[in-house]
């Protein structure tokens, strides 16, 4: 048929998509690492130079490779980003099952924390906890980590009750099959990939706000490459016209972000059945 | 075997109305009966408590004067009237099917189930295709009771009785006590159950 056609052609451009951002992300990451060293070296002999081929990126008024330093930038906070999101994203599920499955008293006092953090404004809380947790980069992943499980807790919690209640639960639970086994069979099918999306669309989050942070200075420390410390440095050398210093950065953080949220999006079509004709 | 409703009282509300009081009823495994009684008036929740999906506020279900089993296989099975909901949209119909206990082949292929419809997923397939699988599912080899709750109101009519066609023989065979709700006079009449008036103040009896 015509339209199925069509449809494979979504999922096979989504797989697409989904694939590069991969590769593109992974190989950001593990760049960055190679070239921290590199990222590091001052040179004065080539101090402020401008974008030319050598130097795609120019170099900064210590002499640094921001090419280099870019990268590496990223490769952290890609990393950051990765270990906050993954930590935040299992104590939502922990969470948001525990919400749904123990009764009211549990979920009566989940349902308020997660209002109490989602009541605080993100930055407000992140500057506080990573401010408490010693700044740093400890304090980043903590920070991060905290504040960001709130809205996918609250999707699978919600997630879970109504498949609680759903016929062919019951249905399975008449036909003598025990709690374990339809949480594998039937309720895992639907938690993964919320979980799954829900993960990986808290990337960009953590990312931003890692970088928010320690522009604000609350974050990683100065002599970190971090692109959060690029950018609030280039702030001063802007007005001198060294506008090399922020448009690359903050073009990579960008593109960086709206990669993993390709990604994320396009992982949620192919996970739905509901689009497998699309 | 024998399965008693008695002094049923139910609300969903604890401080509400009930949707019915004090209902009495039975059946026996080789009796096919069918409960009657205008919309809206509680034979969908009436089965849901004979099948044991909810608790009644007050009296008891027995089958053969023990309570329903909580846990383990129901030998009361219910097929619903909506078999959309009744199929987890996630799992392909294959999974779906092997939540029966021991169903034999011989019923799947009478229900006209064919072999390339397990490996689809419920979106993929009609209302009338679903329920086969519905009601394939209920048979498995433990159940007593089958309690049909408007299972062909949606399809049409060639697939109804095809379908009733087969359950007849099937609950003939197997001894299986059939509950059907339905609004369907000639159905009914074809099926040739006792009628369970049921609805408002009149009370269902015991009585054959």
């Amino acid at each position: 048929m015509k339209t199925a056609g069509k449809g494979k052609n979504m999922r096979q451009r989504a797989r697409f998509l989904l694939i590069i951002a991969v590769i593109f992300l992974a190989g950001v990451a593990a760049a960055g690492v190679l070239c921290r060293d590199a990222a590091m070296v001052t040179d004065f002999s080539r101090k402020d130079l401008a974008p030319c081929l050598k130097y795609p990126f120019g170099t900064d008024w210590l002499g640094r490779n921001m090419f280099y330093r870019t990268l590496t930038g990223l490769s952290m906070s890609i990393l950051i980003g990765v270990c906050a999101a993954g930590v935040s994203a299992a104590m939502a599920l922990v969470l948001g099952v525990a919400a749904a499955t123990l009764g009211k008293k549990t979920d009566s006092v989940i349902s308020f924390f997660i209002d109490m953090v989602m009541g605080i404004p993100h930055i407000l809380l992140l500057v506080l906890i990573s401010y408490a947790a010693g700044k740093g980069l400890k304090g980043v992943v903590i920070g991060v980590a905290l504040t960001h499980w709130t809205s996918l807790a609250r999707l699978i919690r919600g997630e879970v009750l109504q498949l609680k209640e759903s016929e062919y639960i019951q249905i399975a639970r008449k036909l003598g099959h025990g709690n374990f086994e339809i949480a594998r069979k039937h309720m895992l099918p639907h938690l993964l990939p919320q979980f799954l999306v829900g993960l990986v669309l808290m990337f960009p989050h953590a990312i931003l706000h890692e970088s928010s942070i320690t522009f604000l200075g609350f974050g990683l420390s100065s002599e970190q490459p971090a692109i959060g410390v690029i950018l609030s440095e280039s702030m001063k050398y802007l007005i001198t016209g060294k506008w090399w210093l922020a448009l690359f950065p903050g073009l990579m953080l960008v593109l960086t972000v709206v990669l993993f949220d390709l990604g994320g999006t396009s992982l949620r079509k192919i996970l739905d059945p509901g689009s497998v004709h699309e | 075997m024998k399965l008693e409703g008695k002094n049923l009282t139910f609300s969903y509300d604890k401080q509400g109305q009930a949707v019915f009081r004090q209902v009495n009823l039975c059946l026996d495994n080789t009796e096919k009966a069918a409960l009657m009684g205008p919309s809206g008036f509680g034979k969908t929740t009436l089965c849901k408590v004979l099948a044991g999906y909810v608790k009644p506020q007050e009296g008891e279900v027995l089958l053969d004067g023990k309570p329903l089993p909580e846990k383990g296989y129901c030998p009361v099975q219910m097929v619903w009237q909506h078999p959309e909901r009744a199929v987890n949209p996630r799992l392909k119909l294959g999974d779906t099917l092997a939540d029966g206990r021991n169903v034999p082949d011989r019923i799947i292929r009478a229900l006209g189930i064919e072999e390339d419809w397990k490996t689809r997923y419920p979106q993929e397939l009609s209302g009338g295709e679903l329920q086969r699988f519905c009601i394939a599912r209920a048979l498995g080899e433990g159940t007593r009771f089958l309690i049909a709750d408007e299972i062909s109101t949606m399809l049409d009519p060639i697939t109804q009785s095809q379908i009733w066609t087969f359950l007849l023989e099937e609950v003939k065979r197997r001894q299986i006590g059939l509950l059907v709700v339905s609004h369907s006079e000639p159905l009914l009449e074809q099926i040739g159950a006792r009628r369970i008036y049921f609805g408002g103040e009149s009370k269902p009896s015991c009585k054959k």
